[in-house]
C-alpha cells in the first residue's frame, strides 16, 4: 500500500526520492508515532517526504487520492455551496482588477454558473463529494489571472467540521509554486541567475596572496582583491498595452524584483513583437524612441535577453514586413527578433500565459520556434527554469 | 526521548510528529515558516524538554561551512614564529574549534541550533552534507578525525531566501510552521500571559486576524507582533471597550505601531478605515 503511495507522489510529480522513502520506514519501524492512526502517518510522511512548502498541498491531494476510504466516510454528505457564499468568498479575496477582468469575461453570474457545473461535474467523479476544484485542467479560468483555488472553495468548517480529514482542509494551496508569485519570490528564482566576479576597487584582504608572498620576500606583504560582486548583466524587453493589460500586476512584480536582484539592468519597452524602435517611457513612446541598432550597438554580447510578453499577436505581425498594426515596419518581427538572438547568445522569453494554451496559438508557437524553444511562463517555476537556461 | 511541547511554547501535533521523527532517526530537521512563528525558539524548547545544552550557529551571509568545523588561525601563527614564541611549534595551538566540533565533543546529547540557513551562500549546505550525515569530519592540520559522541540533534531554520539543495533536503526532515489558528494562537497568548482578560483577548484577536485578511497589505503581522501589541495593550491597560469601538471615527486600532511596520500598510488601512467610515455615513 505504501509503495503505491509512493509511486502515486512520484506521478504527480512530487521530488520525492527511495532515500526519503526508506527513511520513512525507518521511521514507522522505529515507531516514531506510537499508534498507527492516520493522522500520525500523514504527519509523518509529511515530514519525510516533502522538503518544500510549495509541494505540501499537491502531497495532500495525493494522500487524500491514494488513502481514501481509510477514515470513516461518516457524516461526508455532499454539499451545496450556497451562490451568496461562493460571490461572498470571491469579492473577499479577488482585488479590483480581477473583479473587472471577470466581468469582462461575462460577468460574475455566468463565471458562477460555470463554476457550479464544473463542480457538479467533479462530484460525480470522485462520489465521496468531498473534493471540490483542482487546480489541473478543470478551469479555462486560470488564463485570466483567476484560480478557483484562489478563492478557496475547499470544505468550509462549521457544518460538520469533525468529517474534515487534515489533508483535505488542504491548508497549503495558496503556497503552491505554481499559483503564488510575489516579489520576493520572484526575487529569490532570479537569484539564480549569477556570476560572481571580482572587479573594482580592492578592499578585501586576500589571506592567501598575502602569506604566499610574505613567505616569498621574508617581511609581512599585505595583498588585497576587490570584493565579489555579481557581474550579471541584463536587458528586458516588456510588452506593453493591448492584451497584455492583463498582466500588467504580473509584470510589475517581476520589474521590481529584477530591478533590486540585478545592478546592471537596462529595460525597454515594445509593442506586440520587436521592430525598428523600443522606448523607455510610455507617455513619450512616439517621440521619445530608440532605435533598435542602437541598442544592439551599445550593450555588449555578455548581456542576458530577457523578454517578457504574450506573443499573442496576429502571425503576420512577425513573419511580413508592414505587418505591424501600428505603423509601417520595412522589416518583419522575425528579421529583428533574430538580429537580436545574433548578437545576445542567452536570451529568453517569458510569457504570462500559461503554458498549456502555447500550441494554440500560432504567434506563440513562431516565437517559440525563433527563440528555439526557449519561451517559458512567467510562474516561479518559469522564472527559475529561464535563470538556468540564463546561465548556460 | 521525545519532545512534547514545554509549558511556555505550544507545539502542534504535526510539529511533534516531526521533531519525534528527528530526534529518533538522529537526522536533521529543517523548519521553515512565516517570520514570528517561532522557527528559532523551537530549537531552544526542545533542548530545554530534553534537558540538553543548546549550541546554537547562526549563518550570516559571509558564513562559510569551514567555521563551523574548525579555522587554522594561520596569521597568528605567522607573527608568533617571527617572535620566537613556544607555542609555535605544536600546530594544535592555532586551530580554534567551531560549532559542529563543539556540539560533536559534547558528552551528554546537544542540540544543535543551525540558524538561517539560507542566509549563506547557495554551496553552503552542500559543504555540510557529509559532516551532518556521517557526523564526523577531518582535520588536515593535525591529521585528527572527529567522530560525534553523542549524534547531536540537529535542527535547521529557513527563511526561504534561496533554495536549499535536493541532497541536502532528502538527508533531513521538513516541517513548515503555518500561521496558528485562532485556537492555537489563544493557546500560545495564555502561556505568555495567563493573567490577561478573556474579552480584551477575544476583541484583540478579530483586529489581528482583519488585519492579516487585509487585500494587499506588505506585511503581515506575525504571532510575536501579536505578543507584543498585547503586552501594550496590557500595559496601557486598554479595555476591551475601546477595542471593540464601533465608531467609525476610531476604526485603526490603538498603539497599531506595533502590528503595522510600513507606512505602506499604515496608509493602506488609514484609506480602507475611511472608506467604511463612508459606507456607514451613507446607510445612516
Amino acid at each position: 500500500m505504501f509503495i503505491n503511495f509512493f509511486f502515486d507522489l512520484k506521478q504527480a510529480s512530487l521530488p520525492v526520492s527511495l532515500k526519503e522513502y526508506l527513511m520513512l520506514m525507518d521511521a514507522m519501524n522505529k515507531r516514531v508515532v506510537d499508534s498507527f492512526n492516520v493522522n500520525d502517518f500523514y504527519y509523518l510522511s509529511r515530514s519525510a517526504l516533502v522538503k518544500d512548502e510549495r509541494y505540501l498541498d499537491k502531497f495532500d491531494r495525493v494522500f487524500g487520492h491514494s488513502f481514501k476510504g481509510l477514515e470513516n466516510p461518516e457524516g461526508e454528505t455532499a454539499k451545496e455551496i450556497p451562490e451568496e457564499w461562493l460571490k461572498l468568498m470571491g469579492q473577499k479575496y479577488l482585488t479590483d482588477e480581477e473583479k473587472k477582468m471577470i466581468e469582462s469575461l461575462g460577468g460574475w453570474d455566468k463565471l458562477m454558473e460555470t463554476l457550479k457545473q464544473r463542480l457538479e461535474e467533479q462530484k460525480k467523479r470522485h462520489q465521496g463529494g468531498s473534493k471540490w476544484i483542482g487546480t489541473g485542467g478543470t478551469s479555462p479560468f486560470g488564463a485570466y489571472g483567476y484560480n478557483p483555488e484562489g478563492i478557496r472553495i475547499g470544505q468550509k468548517e462549521g457544518k460538520n467540521k469533525k468529517a474534515v480529514k487534515v489533508w483535505d482542509k488542504r491548508e497549503f494551496s495558496n503556497l503552491d509554486g505554481d499559483v503564488e508569485l510575489g516579489t520576493r519570490n520572484i526575487k529569490i528564482a532570479l537569484r539564480r541567475l549569477r556570476k560572481f566576479a571580482r572587479e573594482g576597487a580592492e578592499t578585501e584582504l586576500d589571506l592567501d596572496n598575502t602569506i604566499k608572498s610574505t613567505a616569498h620576500k621574508g617581511y609581512i606583504d599585505v595583498k588585497m582583491m576587490p570584493e565579489r560582486r555579481n557581474k550579471i548583466k541584463v536587458l528586458l524587453f516588456f510588452d506593453v498595452g493591448g492584451s497584455m493589460d492583463a498582466h500588467v500586476k504580473i509584470c510589475e512584480e517581476l520589474f521590481s524584483a529584477a530591478r533590486t536582484e540585478f545592478k546592471h539592468m537596462e529595460y525597454f519597452y515594445y509593442h506586440n513583437c520587436l521592430y525598428d524602435a523600443v522606448w523607455k517611457d510610455n507617455n513619450r513612446r512616439y517621440n521619445d524612441n530608440i532605435k533598435t541598432w542602437d541598442v544592439l550597438h551599445t550593450y555588449p554580447s555578455d548581456y542576458k535577453v530577457i523578454f517578457v510578453g504574450d506573443a499573442e499577436m496576429s502571425p503576420y505581425e512577425i513573419t511580413y514586413p508592414g505587418g505591424s498594426v501600428e505603423f509601417w515596419n520595412e522589416e518583419s518581427g522575425e528579421t529583428w527578433l533574430t538580429r537580436m538572438l545574433n548578437v545576445y547568445e542567452n536570451a529568453i522569453w517569458l510569457n504570462p500565459i500559461p503554458e498549456r494554451y502555447w500550441d494554440r496559438i500560432a504567434s506563440t508557437s513562431i516565437i517559440k520556434q525563433i527563440f528555439s524553444d526557449r519561451m517559458f511562463p512567467l510562474t516561479i517555476e518559469g522564472i527559475d527554469q529561464a535563470m538556468r537556461e540564463l546561465n548556460k | 526521548m521525545k519532545f512534547e511541547g514545554t509549558s511556555s511554547y505550544i507545539a502542534t501535533e504535526d510539529l511533534k510528529v516531526a521533531v519525534n521523527a528527528a530526534i529518533t532517526l538522529e537526522r536533521p530537521i529543517i523548519v521553515k515558516g512565516e517570520p514570528g512563528t517561532g522557527k528559532t525558539m523551537l530549537a531552544h524548547e526542545v533542548a530545554k524538554s530534553l534537558d540538553a545544552e543548546i549550541i546554537t550557529w547562526h549563518i550570516k551571509s559571509t558564513t562559510k561551512a569551514q567555521q563551523g568545523l574548525y579555522e587554522y588561525d594561520a596569521v597568528t601563527r605567522l607573527r608568533d614564529s617571527q617572535l620566537g614564541d613556544e607555542k609555535v611549534k605544536d600546530i594544535k595551538n592555532y586551530i580554534s574549534k567551531g560549532k559542529l566540533w563543539n556540539a560533536f565533543e559534547s558528552d551528554k546529547r546537544p542540540v544543535l541550533l543551525i540558524d538561517e540557513i539560507d542566509k549563506a551562500d547557495i554551496e553552503f549546505p552542500n559543504d555540510l552534507l557529509l559532516e551532518l550525515d556521517k557526523m564526523e569530519f577531518f582535520v588536515y592540520e593535525t591529521g585528527e578525525t572527529i567522530k560525534a559522541q553523542n549524534r547531536p540533534i540537529v535542527i535547521i531554520t529557513s527563511n526561504n531566501e534561496k533554495e536549499l539543495p535536493d541532497a541536502f533536503l532528502r538527508r533531513c526532515f521538513f516541517h513548515y510552521i503555518k500561521f496558528p489558528d485562532p485556537n492555537t494562537m489563544e493557546e500560545i497568548v495564555e502561556v505568555h500571559y495567563p493573567d490577561i482578560k478573556k474579552d480584551l483577548i477575544q476583541e484583540a484577536f478579530k483586529i489581528f486576524y482583519d488585519i492579516r485578511e487585509v487585500p494587499g497589505i506588505k506585511k503581515k503581522p506575525s504571532t510575536s507582533e501579536l505578543i507584543d501589541w498585547l503586552k501594550l495593550l496590557m500595559t496601557d491597560d486598554v479595555d476591551a471597550k475601546i477595542l471593540r469601538e464601533k465608531d467609525p471615527k476610531k476604526l485603526i486600532p490603538p498603539l497599531h505601531g506595533a502590528l503595522l511596520k510600513n507606512e505602506q500598510d499604515v496608509h493602506l488601512f488609514e484609506r480602507l478605515a475611511f472608506i467604511s467610515r463612508r459606507e456607514n455615513e451613507n446607510v445612516e
